[in-house]
């Protein structure tokens, strides 16, 4: 079996005091889009500067694709990074800032040309090769970031929080365009990013953060489905308790008539105390009778915001399957 | 802000009048280094370039241009390197007593000149002479060069600070070694604040006078040291004239070029 892209074996840093990351074990396959999904401060984007090279770490190894590099510089390992603000450097063109790492590995100039032109039209950017990064877009020099990065063709590539400073529609259409790429180029995406919706629709597999700890590993529909801690089922969407075990808010069916027949083999009397419409859904916050308060969400198929809105207030009957009820152990 | 016509008028009046007695004396001078009359009478009684040809001539006068272009590029030398060294050692490291050393670095332009002159005078023959090294334009420079620094060492420290460790860890990221970094990203963002703080160095250096006068000792004569000595013997004065018509003019073209790099860098 070949050796993982990434391996972390036992990883630690301290800043003085300050645990940052405290022992972590992980491995990366080769060609899989990875998500280190977590909080700020939970650690995730001071493994990827270990990762890179720019931390050195207090303690453990880092392997990649099964040679130890821990303790070398960020030039001598086979990744690359396209940083949270671009780090475009300001005083080149965006050829040039694409051209730079074949030039520093002196690749001959026609080649390096021809390379990084390719690069910048597989980003979409062909015509844009004469500007100045602060002639751009923000998605536009996200994109130079990543034909940067690419053009390397890098074992793995590190992306630190790469959408973030992007509004939601572009980020949206960015993050389709990132899988896109990275299915093309079958390089290792590492991936940081706080946003769960994002590391879910994007991730082959997740890594959720905490406290400079890993509390899971695993799909982003066993993340998802089967959270492995009250952490990760409260940081991935929303989660509800009832009578000891948790269910996901789409799971939950409500009935506005209480009498009619059940809906799944689980159901929960309560009053709607608030409705919040979101166009394409409707959120729901039910009273529940034996106590506590549960989140229900419903498709906005059939009805309308003037239907939703109405709701508050009356008794309902919520049904849902036993087959989605997990239980998280129980933390200290 | 919105001023009434009045307060425009006033203030547009105020600044005329600043301006006025700034170059009206610098003009005067240009114009006598023409002037016919030895006296410099007033109007010009006619016009003439015979001071300029006894300027040009005049090897006094010849030699303390020399010995300033080279005090000042001399001091403009040591006040980069210096001053850009401490300036990464301050925004780049983290140590012990960091604030101090800034502060350290930048009180010698606030000193009075005379102040630093006694005591580098003392310093350098305590300590110089002993070695057989005596007052001279080696002493000038590194007398200049303490407050030289200063312009270096603020200039490449707010392009520094503006700039970030971003760039340079992107430049090691695609596989630039240290020396690269420097000599591709690092040194061409630095540039414009070197070449800023270096003309600003040089102009300082070039003008000085009171420091100059303690650490030159007898045998050195920077032009300003010659201008002054020169001013009050009614034979000089007209080449005094010429000489300070030329530093007008040289003065114009750093002051020009620094002000236009920094408008430039800080426009990014």
């Amino acid at each position: 079996m070949p050796a993982p892209a990434v391996r972390l074996h036992d990883l630690r840093k301290s800043f003085g005091d300050v645990t940052a990351v405290s022992g972590i074990d992980l491995d990366i396959h080769d060609g899989e889009f990875f998500s280190m999904l977590g909080p700020s401060g939970s650690g995730k984007t001071t493994v990827l500067r270990m990762i890179a090279g720019f931390e050195r770490p207090t303690g453990g190894t880092i392997e990649l694709a099964g040679r130890d590099v821990t303790r070398l510089a960020p030039f001598d390992r086979d990744v690359n990074t396209v940083f949270q603000d671009y780090a475009l450097f300001p005083h080149m063109s965006v050829l040039q800032n694409v051209e730079y790492g074949l030039k520093v590995k002196r690749v001959r100039r026609t080649e390096r040309r021809e390379r990084a032109l390719e690069a910048l039209g597989s980003v979409r950017l062909e015509g844009f090769a004469e500007r100045r990064p602060a002639q751009l877009s923000g998605g536009q020099r996200q994109r130079v970031a990543l034909a940067r990065a690419l053009v390397n063709e890098p074992k793995v590539l590190l992306l630190d929080e790469p959408l973030g400073a992007l509004d939601l529609k572009l980020r949206e259409e960015m993050q389709i365009e990132l899988k896109e790429i990275q299915r093309r180029v079958g390089i290792t995406f590492l991936f940081v990013t706080h946003d769960q919706e994002e590391a879910l629709t994007m991730s082959d597999r997740i890594a959720v953060f905490n406290n400079g700890a890993i509390e899971q590993v695993g799909t982003p529909a066993e993340v998802y489905e089967r959270p492995a801690s009250a952490f990760v089922a409260g940081f991935v969407g929303t989660s509800n308790l009832i009578g000891g075990v948790s269910v996901r808010p789409e799971k939950i069916h409500v009935d506005t008539q209480p009498e009619g027949p059940a809906q799944g083999d689980r159901q929960a009397l309560g009053t709607i105390a608030e409705v919040v419409y979101a166009g394409a859904v409707t959120r729901f916050v039910v009273d529940l009778e034996d106590g506590g308060r549960v989140v229900a969400l419903q498709q906005n198929q059939q009805t309308s915001s003037m239907d939703v809105m109405r709701l508050r207030g009356s008794r309902v009957r919520l049904g849902w399957k036993s087959v989605h009820e997990y239980r998280t152990p129980q933390e200290d | 802000m919105i001023l009434s016509r009045a307060a425009r008028m006033t203030l547009r009046c105020v600044m005329a009048l600043g301006l006025t007695v700034i170059y009206i004396p610098l003009f005067v001078v240009l114009v006598n280094s023409f002037n016919a009359d030895r006296a410099f009478g007033w109007p010009p009684s006619g016009f003439t370039t015979h001071w300029w040809t006894q300027a040009l001539n005049n090897d006094g006068a010849r030699t303390a241009v020399l010995t300033s272009v080279k005090a000042g590029l001399g001091a403009c030398a040591l006040a980069l390197t210096l001053g850009t060294m401490a300036a990464f050692a301050v925004q780049r490291y983290k140590f012990f007593g960091r604030d101090t050393i800034s502060l350290l670095v930048v009180l010698p332009i606030a000193l009075p000149g005379i102040v630093t002159g006694i005591a580098l005078s003392n310093a350098f023959q305590v300590t110089l002479q002993p070695l057989g090294i005596g007052l001279g334009l080696f002493t000038v420079i590194v007398g200049h060069a303490t407050f030289c620094i200063v312009t270096v060492y603020n200039n490449v420290l707010a392009r520094l600070r503006r700039m970030g460790t971003n760039v340079e860890e992107a430049s090691a990221d695609l596989g630039a070694d240290t020396f690269q970094t420097f000599r591709y990203v690092t040194f061409p963002l630095l540039r414009s604040a070197l070449l800023a703080g270096g003309l600003l160095a040089f102009a300082l250096s070039f003008d000085e006078i009171i420091v100059t006068t303690f650490t030159a000792g007898p045998g050195v004569q920077t032009l300003p040291i010659w201008i002054f000595d020169n001013l009050f013997r009614p034979n000089q004065a007209p080449v005094v004239n010429v000489v300070a018509a030329v530093l007008i003019v040289a003065s114009v073209i750093p002051i020009y070029l620094a002000q236009r790099l920094s408008g430039e860098a800080s426009a990014h």
